[in-house]
């Protein structure tokens, strides 16, 4: 079992590097140059003992997503109330909900949602933010003044009272297949989370636009569109991409929270979060029911803020 | 100052206007009937829904609709709720409770943030460091609902120190619990913030001055330290502040406290937008106003800020 993650880890590390010393210019791997920022990074990042906890257990973790049924041959929807709320046994490993459910497979499947959740509402948030910070930190002025107007409205919302009115607007519409609630999930998410995102960008964009080579690319006389994306993009990458690994950890216990008050995913979409909110009425008779999804609700969330720090602090030597 | 202070409220204007705005919209642009079920299984009576749509402008359009609505808030009147309840007395019977949770939640999570952040950052790397650094990552970690579960379980519940559920007076000492899980996520980030703030300043020039000086050691890092960590941390304390005012959903539901979440959140599935666009709005003004007032705050720490 530890084998292949490991592996995989190291795989999937390798890749990461080449990737980014690509969009790099790929300058870094020869000798005798100074490393680059992502390969410095990764360089501090292999020798941390939390990175390498954080991974394997965030590995794990997708490929219990991907491929539920390696994990467990019960059947999560199977209900069979004579086992209604019995404890752990050998049978079932967490025991069985008050519909007489296996939790730990319901928990395994449910694996898929809560990360899908995550990923998706982090990425639109980044990409959102960084593409309108990127635009108002590099034009200024009235787009800037207009962006940042836009951005205060949506920062002032009450986050939690925010989600719910999203969401309780598109519940009376009548959307019932479990992808399509994923996606509600992640729209309401993204959109209340973008401003932040968005004003680390612009001002990592404000700062690398007075830098030299910014300069020279507008006086070779390229256009906008290619300063920006080209030039500015990848050198204001970092801060953006260590806000987005623990804004994933949080997006996952949001979600929770929000399947929790009735609100966010439902039943074709099983998440962890609502498997803890159809256990809220039993917890003093059957506190199991809550403990077991909760656990690994927080070692998820765990290993993706530990992820984030680490990067954190490898991209940022100034915070150690 | 005084300009400052005029400019940024001007700045708030089209601010407050923009989410307020956004809020109604959302609340009243719902696709589909709004008279959906509000009569039981029946369609409703043709007089009722005309004396509503008459009622709430709902045959306008949404624009026409906000600014109305926005007119009326402006002299003090909250609207009613389906029912013919003054919005604006449900608001003031109910926020009094949340604002007395925040407050707590904010002073507990000050006290202990601050407390272990200048603990480490004053130390260095060693075994408390890493003690904080671990249990602020697991705060961070475990959800809000979780905390309150099993802080609800263990110490109301099985040891009895605290009361489980908080009664309609709900006094200060009923308030601490809920109050520690409110502040707990909040806790970690005050904490982190200001080891981080606290580890930047102590190498900083003004403090081998002071000590040069031969300040006794109280003094400079009672005075001389502290002051300049503050503004982090501070602005940090504030927005939380803000936040924690309206977003106490969750702990309000765990513990049965009768507060400005719990209103909200049922006039959400009730659909009763009126009072859901007036506690919103309230909050927002108050959300605005802290942030402003920790502005200012900043001269008062750092003399260096000057707002000209």
């Amino acid at each position: 079992m530890t084998d292949p993650t490991i592996a995989a880890q190291a795989d999937s590390g390798g890749s990461y590097v080449t990737a980014l010393e690509h969009a790099d210019g790929g300058g870094t791997g020869k000798k005798g140059k100074p490393r680059s920022l992502w390969s410095d990074a990764w360089g501090d990042l292999r020798r941390r003992p939390l990175f390498i906890i954080a991974s394997v257990i965030i590995l794990f973790l997708i490929v219990v997503a991907v491929f539920p049924e390696w994990f467990t041959s019960a059947d999560p929807n199977h209900r069979d109330l004579s086992r209604s709320r019995q404890t752990p046994s050998s049978d079932a490993l967490f025991g069985y909900d008050v519909q007489g459910q296996d939790i730990f497979a319901r928990a395994v499947y449910g694996t898929r949602w809560s990360l899908l959740v995550g990923v998706g509402a982090a990425v639109f948030t980044v990409v959102i933010g960084a593409v309108i910070g990127l635009l108002a930190g590099y034009f200024g002025g009235a787009v800037d003044g207009f962006l940042s107007r836009v951005a205060e409205v949506f920062f002032g919302l009450p986050f939690v009272l925010g989600a719910i009115i999203i969401l309780n607007a598109f519940r009376s519409s009548g959307v019932d297949s479990a992808f399509a609630l994923v996606m509600m999930v992640v729209f309401a998410l993204s959109l209340l989370s973008w401003p932040v995102a968005m004003r680390i960008m612009r001002s990592a964009a404000i700062s690398a636009k007075q830098q030299d080579y910014v300069k020279a690319a507008r006086a070779l006389g390229a256009s906008a569109w290619r300063i920006i994306f080209r030039h500015m993009l990848p050198n204001c990458l970092a801060p953006i991409l260590v806000y987005a690994t623990i804004l994933l950890g949080s997006f996952i216990a949001v979600e929770a929270t929000l399947s929790f008050l009735g609100i966010g995913l439902r039943d074709p979409a099983v998440s962890w979060g609502v498997m803890i909110s159809d256990a809220r009425n039993y917890i003093r008779v059957a506190p199991h029911l809550l403990l077991f999804p909760a656990g690994i609700l927080t070692i998820t969330v765990l290993a993706f803020v530990m992820l984030g720090d680490a990067v954190r602090d490898a991209l940022d030597p100034k915070l150690r | 100052m005084g300009r400052y202070v005029l400019r940024r409220l001007l700045q708030l204007i089209p601010v407050f206007v923009g989410t307020t705005f956004l809020i109604y919209v959302m609340v009243w642009a719902v696709p589909g009937d709004p008279f959906a079920g509000m009569c039981g299984e029946r369609p409703c009576n043709p007089a009722f829904v005309a004396m509503m749509t008459d009622k709430y402008n709902m045959d306008e359009t949404v624009f026409v609709q906000y600014f109305l609505y926005l007119g009326n808030l402006l002299q003090g009147d909250f609207g009613e709720t389906f029912s013919g309840l003054a919005v604006g007395d449900l608001i003031a019977l109910r926020y009094p409770v949340s604002i007395q949770l925040a407050v707590i939640a904010v002073a507990i999570e000050a006290v202990i943030g601050i407390a272990a952040g200048i603990l480490t950052g004053l130390r260095g790397r060693g075994f408390v460091d890493n003690l904080v650094l671990v249990s602020t990552l697991f705060l961070i970690s475990i959800p809000t609902f979780v905390t309150g579960f099993l802080l609800q379980i263990v110490f109301g519940l099985e040891l009895g120190w605290f009361p489980a559920t908080v009664s309609s007076e709900a006094t200060w000492g009923e308030l601490i619990m809920p109050g520690f899980v409110l502040g707990s996520l909040s806790m970690a980030y005050v904490s982190r913030l200001t080891r981080t703030s606290i580890a930047e300043n102590r190498r900083a020039d003004f403090m081998r001055t002071a000590l040069a000086k031969g300040q006794p050691k109280r003094r400079i890092v009672g005075v001389h330290l502290l002051r300049n960590s503050a503004i982090p941390v501070l602005t940090f304390l504030g927005t939380d502040l803000g936040n924690l005012m309206g977003g106490a959903i969750v702990t309000e539901g765990i513990f049965g406290i009768p507060g400005i979440g719990g209103l909200i959140y049922d006039s959400i599935l009730n659909k009763e937008g009126v009072t859901v666009t007036g506690v919103v709005v309230l909050l927002v003004i108050v959300f605005l106003l802290v942030n402003l007032i920790i502005d200012l705050l900043y001269a008062v720490l750092d003399p260096r800020i000057r707002y000209d």
